[in-house]
């Protein structure tokens, strides 16, 4: 094999590697849920209401009923009857699988038809006549508590309002106390509009009820596998142990797949009903149109500082639009999640927040996309409020930051709204940007253009240059404040190391693109000193792999990595057991070199992790206590969450005569601790940003008055181009947590959190407006610069 | 995901045979060229006709070649041929313009300039274009081929002059020494259709403006044109106190409505501003000046 | 009706639905599950193969429409055991994260340089934009195309993956 650049050989441990699970996606060889076919499988279709609220009357299944190749058609009714009309929520609500009284938004899921064939199915969707009663719909958050305005859950008893919760964090008199000798106060509303994860692969099941076996096995687009198993078992009374749930290859997750949606447990119903397997694939408008939304928060901010820019305060009170189920996935104590890290990287003297959560006729979520428990909102809205402030000050925003940023001695940092920050050299991360991005020589460009002579012809375009501090709050999370469900949020790994020396580890988190089966073998390998591609790596299926919680909020390498790293070690400890009776030496005069155990001060007396494992499954005598085999396991309850956090700048350039941004630049620094690969690692930072700059620029689910959904296909719901997208600069530091045993922190959102606020100060920067709602399309940045920017939730009037 | 209902599926291998499976087939028959128009609104089943006749192998209508003193272009030439005609550029640079805009490569390589005009979106940048250069189409039933102008031919959003036993054939536009065209569009992202879109064509003649031709798309002008517009420019030197009153004319004679793309102001705003700064590059061409077209 | 075509080589046969698009057929009828599919809207791309030897989007054309004509698939990029330049590119350069749009985004790109050998990092940029990726921010696609094409370029003979 002759090649020009040989691939360099895999490190044994961390550093870069190319995947794994490469080997089989380029060659088209990936097992996603819609690949999967069973012998005698049905198709699944659902129909949805095109109403935001209304009663249904009436349903009339017959027509559907008689087309020749359907098998069932299930309604409300018939799951009413099967006590399965209704489905816990993950936020203590409860959640229709199929609607029976009302619809509440549109998109809702109404009925079901299985059929032979995925094309039939669709037909006899449109032989159910449904006659429905239409009601008002409430579609705009801020009014949705205004005394007229209808109720739409009044399938709970005596809800007379669509009000969900209130919530605080914070002193609330301190900080009303340092805003009332403050020197300067900014107050500014912004929203974070309601957007959709949008994975390429929409979600979809294949249900397979053995009547046998009793078993019932899912293949599902989950991101949470054994979750799943447990609320199946609550869902629907079977035995947990008869279930399994298998999360094959994932096209993308972002937290769209987190929870437990309608069409799964629609497939799973269906095949019992009919024997068959069934499979039920979304389409895109069914995903964008009904699935875990996230954001729709509207906050209202003031932020209080000395003349001379140091930031003293920060007072919020947020309206949480939740859609007309509350569906979110926050740990349970959190109703708006972890919005109340909104200090972000900043030492200031006090903060409060409020949050109040709504019901609308829209549909429920809010946990998706690179959710981080509502961080990208808190982040969103601190990193606006410095740039309003900057504004105000005259400052520059750079130096603004730099003036308040948390310093490294602070740390462990306990924050006035109640987070322990475990580690950080905020200052250095932002200097490094700047450096990258050549700060002071961006400003001096744009200087000069502001002072240029207007050209000729089309006018010039406005310079701007945006800067974003952010500190992400994942790895949730410690198990006695935090759990999904009354399921606390710790993780299981078991590391086995066969008697040839090969290893396999099995994970409970599921990898939807994060490169699982390359990074956790390369922690292990890194732990025990066996080659990466000798380690198997063993996840998403509940039959085969340790309970835990799975993959989202940033949390597999803080917390399943942990587990894992802490197995390898309990291997490793193992292994010098065995291999000081091997040498006949006391345990205690053995030193570990990466792969071996050796004598101190004999290194030529050693054992390998092979020799050891061998001798593990073998006839040696082995010490007292010691059983046989080379394996362990761990459940590793996090002691606290990881704060990564980063420094981004973006320049861009703004047509004043369109309002067309342009993405010029991106610097990102992103100090994640240890980077096990940090190949992975850049490419989820790549992700992020990219996801980060279609949420500032052309994201949004917006509905018209009417209730209509108006970002419900990918015709509608514009997703950044490789054109959009600038090619990314990256930096990094490098702080470890000192609680994670490798001290890693997580990344997989860190982007998404910081970048969109950046894409925004740069805009607003350009064209010398202090604030406008995301998206900046063309027509807001130019309405903007009208002074007239649009609201970007509902319909334009 | 979403599947069209059923329907029958009939290929064409010629024209003739086209016309005649149309007339046989009746009013509920639809050509099928690149599909890229139809296909996805047969899924949303927004389209329902009873039967497609296939005109894909139709390849002798996929020309774009010079005669009788007109561009003369096939209905079945791709976005892409368009894009990449080096006897469009030379003589039109404002299509090379509008295709590197209209959708994707990969859509450019079936979506058809036939199937794009004939679909009469109002949002078509390809309708915009043929407005502006105030080309013709040939349309053809098995009994006779007419020849209607673009205003004829656009009768109002997705509707058009072509009948039901009818097929558009081919566009002429007619090759005129001395003048320059350019497209200006706002999309909201690369392939989304436009915010507001402008082309323009001018010839000028000892120094003034000859013959103006402005096409706007998404902005609610009807037939794609402000004919004041134009005229404003008839006889006055090309120079920027020109473009703007000919912007001022076409954002006061469109009619924009409210959409999530962009507010009814902004739209006419950008029929104003993209007007202007196509009529300032097309004129430039003209002159020889900027831009050019590599002859 | 019947349909006939050649995919990845090899003469197919079937009898379908008229209605039946083409990434169906590809995916349920012949159990290519290589392609896949995004959208309904002919927007994202995942679905892209090649029609007689130019990249489509296989949602947006029926299997009827594509009988007589030759189409080619990600199953189809590996020659003799050996992957592609594309495909190797992809695996080096971290060019793919959840794998869903990859094959679509290696169709086009085989195709781009097929065309054009040295692509520009803005060309290959216009090449892919018709295919969207929620997980590389695009970065190291283009850096995955520039690796195949620098590979191909150097004439050498195509690697064997490095990854088991």
């Amino acid at each position: 094999m002759t090649t020009a650049e040989a691939p360099p050989a895999n490190p044994v441990g961390f550093g870069r590697m190319t995947r794994k699970e490469d080997a089989r996606f380029v060659r088209g060889k990936g097992t996603y849920v819609d690949d999967v076919v069973l012998p005698g499988m049905l198709h699944g279709a659902v129909l949805r209401s095109n109403l935001a609220h209304a009663r249904i009357v009436s349903m009339d299944t017959s027509a559907a009923e008689a087309h020749p190749k359907v098998k069932a058609v299930i309604t409300g009714k018939t799951l009413e009857g099967l006590k399965l009309a209704w489905m816990p929520s993950l936020s203590h609500d409860v959640v229709p699988v199929l609607a029976t009284d009302k619809v509440r938004y549109q998109g809702q899921e109404v009925a079901f038809v299985v059929a032979e064939d995925r094309y039939s199915a669709r037909d006899a969707l449109e032989l159910i006549e449904v006659d429905y009663e239409p009601l008002p719909p409430v579609m705009d958050a801020r009014e949705a508590l205004s005394p007229g305005s209808a109720v739409i859950r009044d399938d709970i008893e005596g809800k007379a309002d669509n009000h969900i919760f209130d919530w605080e964090a914070g002193d609330r008199s301190a900080t009303d106390q340092v805003f009332e000798r403050a020197e300067v106060v900014v107050t500014q509303d912004m929203l974070y509009p309601r957007v959709h994860p949008a994975p390429m692969e929409t979600c979809g099941a294949v249900a397979h009820m053995d009547k046998v076996s009793g078993k019932l096995t899912i293949w599902c687009t989950t991101q949470a596998p054994h979750a799943h198993r447990t609320l199946y078992a609550l869902v629907a009374g079977l035995p947990e142990h008869k279930i399994r749930v298998i999360s094959p290859d994932i096209g993308g997750g972002f937290g769209n797949k987190v929870g437990i949606y309608p069409g799964y447990v629609l497939a799973v119903v269906g095949s019992i009903l009919t024997g068959a397997p069934v499979k039920w694939t979304e389409d895109r408008s069914e995903n964008l149109m009904s699935t875990s939304f996230a954001r729709d928060y509207h906050m209202h901010g003031e932020i209080a500082s000395t003349r001379d820019g140091r930031i003293t305060g920060l007072r919020v009170k947020v309206l949480a639009d939740h859609g007309a189920f509350n569906n979110t996935a926050q740990p349970s104590k959190f109703p708006a999640g972890f919005f109340h890290v909104f200090t972000g990287s900043y030492d200031l003297e006090a903060a409060h927040c409020e949050v109040t959560g709504v019901y609308t006729n829209k549909a429920p979520g809010g946990v998706a996309y690179a959710c981080s428990f509502r961080v990208t909102e808190a982040v969103y809205l601190v990193e606006r409020m410095v740039d309003c402030l900057a504004d105000e000050l005259g400052m520059d925003p750079a130096e603004l930051r730099l003036k308040n940023l948390l310093r490294p001695e602070q740390f462990p940092y306990m924050s006035k709204t109640g987070w322990e920050y475990d580690s950080g050299d905020y200052p250095r991360a932002l200097r490094l940007a700047m450096d990258i991005a050549g700060y002071e020589q961006l400003r001096a460009e744009q200087e000069r253009r502001r002072r240029a002579p207007a050209p000729q012809g089309a006018p010039a375009p406005l310079m701007g240059i945006g800067v974003s501090f952010f500190t992400e709050t994942v790895g949730a999370g410690p198990r006695k404040h935090m759990d999904i469900l009354g399921l606390g949020m710790a993780d299981g790994a078991e590391v086995r190391v066969h008697p040839t020396g090969k290893a396999v580890v099995r994970l409970s988190v599921q990898t939807q693109g994060q490169g699982h089966e390359t990074t956790f073998a390369q922690i292990v390998a890194e732990q025990l000193g066996i080659p990466p591609e000798d380690i198997e790596v063993v996840h998403g299926d509940t039959d085969n792999t340790p309970f835990g919680l799975g993959t989202y909020g940033s949390r597999s390498t803080p917390v399943s990595g942990a587990a894992v790293a802490v197995a390898a070690r309990r291997v490793r400890d193992k292994a010098r057991l065995i291999a000081s009776a091997m040498l006949e030496v006391d345990p205690d005069d053995l030193e570990w070199e990466k792969g071996r155990w050796f004598v101190r001060g004999n290194p030529t007396s050693a054992r390998t992790i092979q020799e050891i494992a061998l001798a593990a499954h073998g006839p040696l005598e082995l010490p007292e206590g010691v059983e046989g085999h080379l394996d362990a396991q761990c459940v590793y309850d996090p002691p606290n969450l990881t704060y990564p956090y980063g420094a981004y700048i973006c320049v861009v350039d703004v047509d004043p005569g369109t309002g067309v941004v342009k993405v010029r630049r991106f610097v990102a620094v992103d100090d994640c601790g240890p980077r096990i690969n940090p190949m992975i690692v850049e490419g989820q930072v790549h992700g992020g940003l990219a996801d980060g700059l279609g949420m500032a620029l052309m994201q949004v689910i917006a509905f018209d008055t009417d209730g209509n959904c108006l970002g419900g296909s990918f015709m509608d719901y514009l997703l950044p181009t490789s054109m959009e997208c600038p090619s990314w600069e990256l930096g990094e530091t490098v702080t470890p947590s000192p609680h994670h045993p490798l001290g890693c922190k997580g990344v997989g959102e860190s982007a998404t959190v910081g970048s969109p606020a950046a894409v925004v100060n740069a805009v607003m920067d350009a064209i010398g407006v202090r604030h406008a709602d995301m998206p900046l399309t063309p027509a807001q940045v130019w309405r903007a610069m009208q002074g007239r920017p649009l609201r970007t939730d509902l319909a334009l009037a | 995901m979403q599947v069209p209902a059923p329907v029958e599926y009939e290929r064409a291998r010629s024209v003739e045979d086209a016309l005649a499976l149309l007339e046989r087939r009746g009013p509920e028959a639809r050509l099928l060229a690149g599909g890229h128009s139809l296909l996805p609104m047969m899924k949303l089943r927004l389209a329902r006709p009873q039967v497609l006749i296939d005109v894909n192998e139709l390849s002798d209508l996929a020309y774009i070649r010079v005669e009788g003193g007109d561009l003369r272009i096939g209905a079945m030439a791709r976005h892409r041929d368009l894009l990449e005609s080096p006897v469009a550029w030379e003589h039109f640079p404002i299509m090379r313009e509008a295709e590197t805009v209209i959708a994707d490569p990969l859509v450019r390589n079936r979506g058809t300039v036939g199937g794009s005009l004939c679909q009469a979106d109002p949002n078509e940048d390809l309708s915009a274009v043929f407005a502006a250069l105030k080309a013709q189409a040939v349309i053809r039933s098995t009994s006779e081929s007419r020849v209607v102008s673009m205003d004829q031919f656009h009768q109002g959003p997705y509707t058009t002059a072509v009948g039901p036993a009818e097929m558009l054939v081919e566009l002429r536009v007619p090759i005129r020494p001395g003048s320059g065209s350019a497209y200006e569009k706002v999309e909201r992202r690369v392939g989304d259709w436009p915010v507001g879109a402008a082309g323009a064509f001018l010839r000028l003649d000892a120094g003034r403006v000859a013959e103006a031709g402005i096409g706007l798309a998404a902005v609610g002008a009807e037939h794609f044109r402000v004919p004041a517009a134009e005229e404003s420019l008839v006889g006055e030197e090309p120079v920027e106190e020109a473009f703007t009153e000919a912007g001022r004319l076409a954002a006061e004679g469109c009619h924009p409505v409210t959409d999530q793309r962009g507010p009814a102001d902004y739209k006419r705003h950008l029929a104003y501003e993209l007007t202007r700064r196509a009529l300032r590059r097309a004129a430039a061409r003209a002159r020889g000046e900027g831009d050019q077209p590599c002859r | 009706m019947q349909v006939t075509m050649t995919v990845n080589g090899e003469q197919v046969t079937r009898d379908v639905e008229p209605r039946l698009l083409l990434v169906h057929f590809l995916r349920d009828d012949l159990g290519l599950t290589g392609t896949h599919w995004g959208c309904d809207t002919s927007n994202c791309g995942v679905c892209a193969v090649w029609m007689d030897g130019e990249p489509v989007k296989s949602c947006t054309v029926l299997a009827a429409m594509a009988s007589g004509h030759e189409i080619r698939t990600v199953e189809g990029l590996e020659r003799e055991g050996q992957l592609d330049p594309v495909q190797e590119g992809f695996i080096q350069e971290h060019g793919l994260q959840c794998g869903f749009c990859t094959p679509g985004m290696m169709m086009t790109a085989r195709y781009l340089l097929d065309r054009n050998p040295h692509p520009t990092d803005e060309e290959i940029r216009e090449a892919i934009s018709g295919q969207i990726c929620r997980c590389t921010g695009y970065e190291n696609i283009v850096r995955a195309v520039r690796w195949a094409a620098r590979h191909a370029a150097a004439g050498q003979a195509r690697e064997e993956v490095s990854a088991p």
